[in-house]
């Protein structure tokens, strides 16, 4: 772990302890039973408000705590751990990035004091195929003199059935024929807005929306044409690497269960953790961990800092924390036999959660195609 | 032409025409829905109990068994001749699937072990698809070191008194009878005090509660003996030599375990082919993703040499495919080929294969991913991928045994 600041310490502690104390496992699997429909509970999410989590990237002019990007991983890591469903990630993370990249003065003054304090759930609408390709937009945008008009489906929007508003990701249509993309800023009560929630194995908030000939006035485009693509790029950015804080933490919480198994269970009068064929694949799954760890700061660091190389090591977060996921969830299950099968024990929200958070945002070969083009090869 | 061959061509000829007469048109192409699916647990009616009755009536469920036993009685190539006739017709046989454990572990065990007596009182049953039988080897602290079972049997006049605790026993709520293993000597070496106990499920010594999966279905449980009943004479091989009726049973589960079945029996068709359908292809037809396409080529070998290695070792063993330490090789190499389709799959469907239920996705893909997480379960269970490779170091290689003394 790089020093962190007193603040970034205190920060990281709260989260710790009240993740602990407030937000167990017990939690998540009691809204799983519950079915319920918004895919969080308003308390939780009550809870975080009243901790200023909701603005902690937030500039302060706006009614932030503007706080980083590394400070807002140390949270994220802690509530991946758990489990801890709420729209933190999806609102006061990237809906609140694509109002820091984008929109007016006047729309940031509007919407991002909301968000900071939970008022308003922003969220991005991207994804309109079965995997990431934020290069193929087919949703479009109108625009007429008198404003826009947007029509198309966005799939597998998280925490859509719960958002207040939604960031369009569509074709911008001058009449001349389709330019660049654009964003644009609907609220979900706006006529001709239609959602329906989605039911993945993790049993979050996900929701197909249907933009069917949407009237807009022309505040609505956050971004234009020009500076679409670059502001999607940034808000994708920030997205992904924050992904990436919480995929490490559900892995590191994955690979503690999994230890202390190792430590606990006795089979031929042993722990099993002693028969070095465990042994060396704890050792293996401890280093893969701590590499995924270097990224993932450095990723949030680079973000921080603007740094040349953010967009790579972004691409480079995701793909290791991918790829240790998706074998530490595995591996969960692997090592506790029987018992990590049934749905009693925990093993299995880790291990279906891990599978759409490495496909959220583009998984491990999206990523290592991503960096090879940074890397022009 | 030799004999022989125009004997199977006779025989090929019996076979279609019987199945013309016999086989339900309804069931044609269903594979194993109507008989309950994976699980096998709903009541099997109409044309499906027909068809199972009419199969069970030729031995044709259990072709190679002994036909006075109520098997088929037939040879290899016959039997071959029979499941490729069932193929072209859209038939399947689901004998094996409503017998649980009894047709692939069970029941070559009892043959190999039993007395004449137990093998009148309990092969027909299991020939029929009416018997289903499960398992109970697995405690909660004997898994992999199963020689630490602790449930006991005494001798109790005419029968045995069983009292302890099972763990994991698939379809123990659904079955008729059930194979333990249990403690009959607590004084000698734990592998020394070991039987094979033949027991039946519906009396009021054994309970069972079903335990979810994280598939969502329930198709184990935690089984209870107290005070259980087994018969004396359901005692399978001699007293105290259960240790090896067990291993051989479970070397006949790793046989039935080789064949790298797909998690999932909806996802058809060439795995390249359902990948193409979701990643898309390029100009010149390879699938766009050539990361994703470069790791399915890898599959695609593997699952290949998979089968070759099959065909070697069932050739080089004249035909009968062997029950032995290479089964261990088998097991490892058709969990990894079946799990990795599974994860593949998984893949490339994208946000389509994150579904739990609902319209948004489609039957196959719900059905997958239920299969995906099942299937999860293979290299734990029947010896899990740790012990099956213990089992190679020690048996086949000769390497010194470390861990799985006593
Ligand atoms: C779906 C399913 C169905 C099952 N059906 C049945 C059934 O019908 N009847 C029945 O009796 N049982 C059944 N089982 C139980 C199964 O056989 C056991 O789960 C298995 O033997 C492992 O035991 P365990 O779960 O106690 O794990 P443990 O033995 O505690 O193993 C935990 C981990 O340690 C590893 N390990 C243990 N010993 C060693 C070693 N010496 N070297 C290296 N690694 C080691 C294991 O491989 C595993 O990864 C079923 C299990 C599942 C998941």
């Amino acid at each position: 772990m790089a020093a962190l600041s007193e603040e970034q310490r205190m920060i990281k502690d709260q989260a710790s302890a009240w993740v602990r104390e407030q937000a167990p496992v017990s939690t998540f699997r009691a809204m799983r039973d519950q079915d319920v429909a918004q895919g969080f509970f308003s308390e939780t999410w009550q809870a975080m408000i009243e901790m200023g989590w909701t603005g902690l990237v937030v500039p302060e002019t706006y009614g932030g705590a503007g706080l980083g990007y590394q400070t807002l991983g140390l949270v994220l890591e802690q509530l991946g751990r758990n489990l801890v469903a709420s729209p933190l990630y999806a609102s006061s993370v990237v809906g609140a990035a694509a109002l820091m990249h984008s929109g007016s003065e006047d729309q940031k003054q509007a919407l991002l004091p909301k968000i900071a304090d939970g008022g308003r759930l922003v969220v991005l609408a991207l994804e309109e195929g079965p995997r990431h390709n934020p290069s193929q937009i087919m949703c479009r945008a109108e625009l007429t003199s008198s404003g826009v008009t947007l029509s198309g489906t966005k799939q597998f929007v998280m925490e859509g059935s719960a958002a207040t508003d939604f960031v369009v990701a569509a074709k911008v249509d001058h009449g001349a024929g389709e330019t660049g993309v654009g964003l644009f800023l609907v609220a979900c009560d706006t006529p001709g807005v239609r959602r329906h929630a989605v039911k993945t194995m993790d049993s979050r908030g996900y929701a197909s929306v249907t933009f069917n000939d949407v009237a807009l006035d022309l505040e609505a485009m956050l971004a234009g044409p020009d500076t679409g693509q670059a502001v999607l790029e940034a808000v994708l950015d920030v997205a992904t690497a924050a992904l990436a804080a919480e995929m490490l933490g559900t892995a590191a919480a994955a690979f503690d269960m999994t230890l202390d198994y190792l430590k606990t269970r006795k089979q031929f009068g042993q722990v099993i953790g002693g028969f070095q064929a465990l042994g060396h694949r704890a050792a293996g799954l401890y280093s893969e961990m701590e590499l995924t760890r270097s990224c993932v700061e450095a990723a949030l660091a680079a973000l921080d800092n603007d740094a040349q190389d953010a967009q790579e090591l972004v691409a480079l977060a995701k793909c290791k924390a991918s790829e240790f996921l998706h074998e530490m969830s595995s591996q969960l299950i692997q090592i506790h036999g029987g018992i990590g099968m049934t749905d009693e024990f925990d093993a299995g929200f880790y291990l279906k959660r891990a599978r759409v958070l490495e496909n959220a945002l583009g998984n491990a070969a999206y990523h290592r195609d991503r960096y090879a083009k940074l890397l022009n090869f | 032409m030799t004999e022989q061959a125009i004997n199977l061509d006779t025989f090929r000829a019996e076979v279609a025409g019987w199945l013309q007469e016999n086989f339900p048109e309804n069931l044609k192409g269903q594979g194993i829905a109507p008989f309950g699916g994976v699980e096998g647990d709903r009541v099997v009616e109409g044309d499906a109990a027909l068809w199972r009755d009419r199969l069970a009536s030729r031995g044709w469920g259990t072709p190679t068994w002994p036909a006075d036993l109520g098997g088929g009685g037939l040879n290899h190539e016959e039997a071959k001749v029979l499941s490729e006739e069932m193929h072209h017709v859209g038939a399947i046989n689901p004998i094996p699937l409503l017998a649980g454990m009894g047709v692939t572990m069970v029941g070559p065990t009892i043959m190999e072990y039993g007395t004449e007596d137990q093998k009148k009182r309990h092969i027909p049953g299991i020939c029929s698809g009416k018997v289903r039988w499960c398992l109970g080897y697995s405690e909660p602290n004997a898994g992999s070191d199963l020689a630490s079972l602790a449930t006991k049997a005494e001798e109790n006049g005419d029968h045995w008194l069983i009292n302890g605790q099972k763990v994991w026993t698939s379809g123990a709520d659904i079955s008729q009878w059930c194979g333990a293993l249990v403690r009959t000597d607590s004084g000698v070496k734990k592998r020394d005090g070991i039987s094979f106990l033949m027991l039946k499920m519906d009396q009021p010594g054994v309970e069972t509660r079903p335990i979810k999966l994280i598939a969502g279905a329930s198709p184990f449980c935690e089984t209870f003996f107290n005070d259980a009943r087994a018969e004396k004479d359901d005692l399978l091989g001699a007293l105290n030599d259960g240790w090896s009726v067990g291993k051989r049973l479970l070397q006949y589960e790793r046989a039935s375990q080789t064949g790298a079945r797909p998690t999932s029996n909806k996802v058809s068709g060439s795995l390249q082919s359902l990948a193409k359908s979701y990643v898309g292809e390029t100009a010149t037809g390879e699938l766009a993703d050539a990361d994703l396409r470069v790791r399915i080529a890898d599959h695609l070998m593997h699952t290949r040499a998979h089968g070759l290695t099959i065909a070697r070792i069932t050739a080089e063993a004249k035909g009968n495919p062997e029950v032995s330490a290479a089964a261990s090789i088998l097991k490892n190499s058709a969990t990894r080929v079946s799990q990795e389709r599974a994860e593949l799959t998984l893949e490339f469907m994208g946000h389509q294969g994150l579904g739990w239920e609902g319209d948004d996705f489609s039957e196959d893909e719900i059905e997958h991913v239920r299969g995906w997480l099942g299937g999860k379960a293979i290299s734990i269970y029947g010896g899990s991928f740790e012990i099956q490779n213990n089992i190679i170091a020690k048996n086949i290689l000769g390497l010194p045994e470390t861990t799985q003394k006593g």
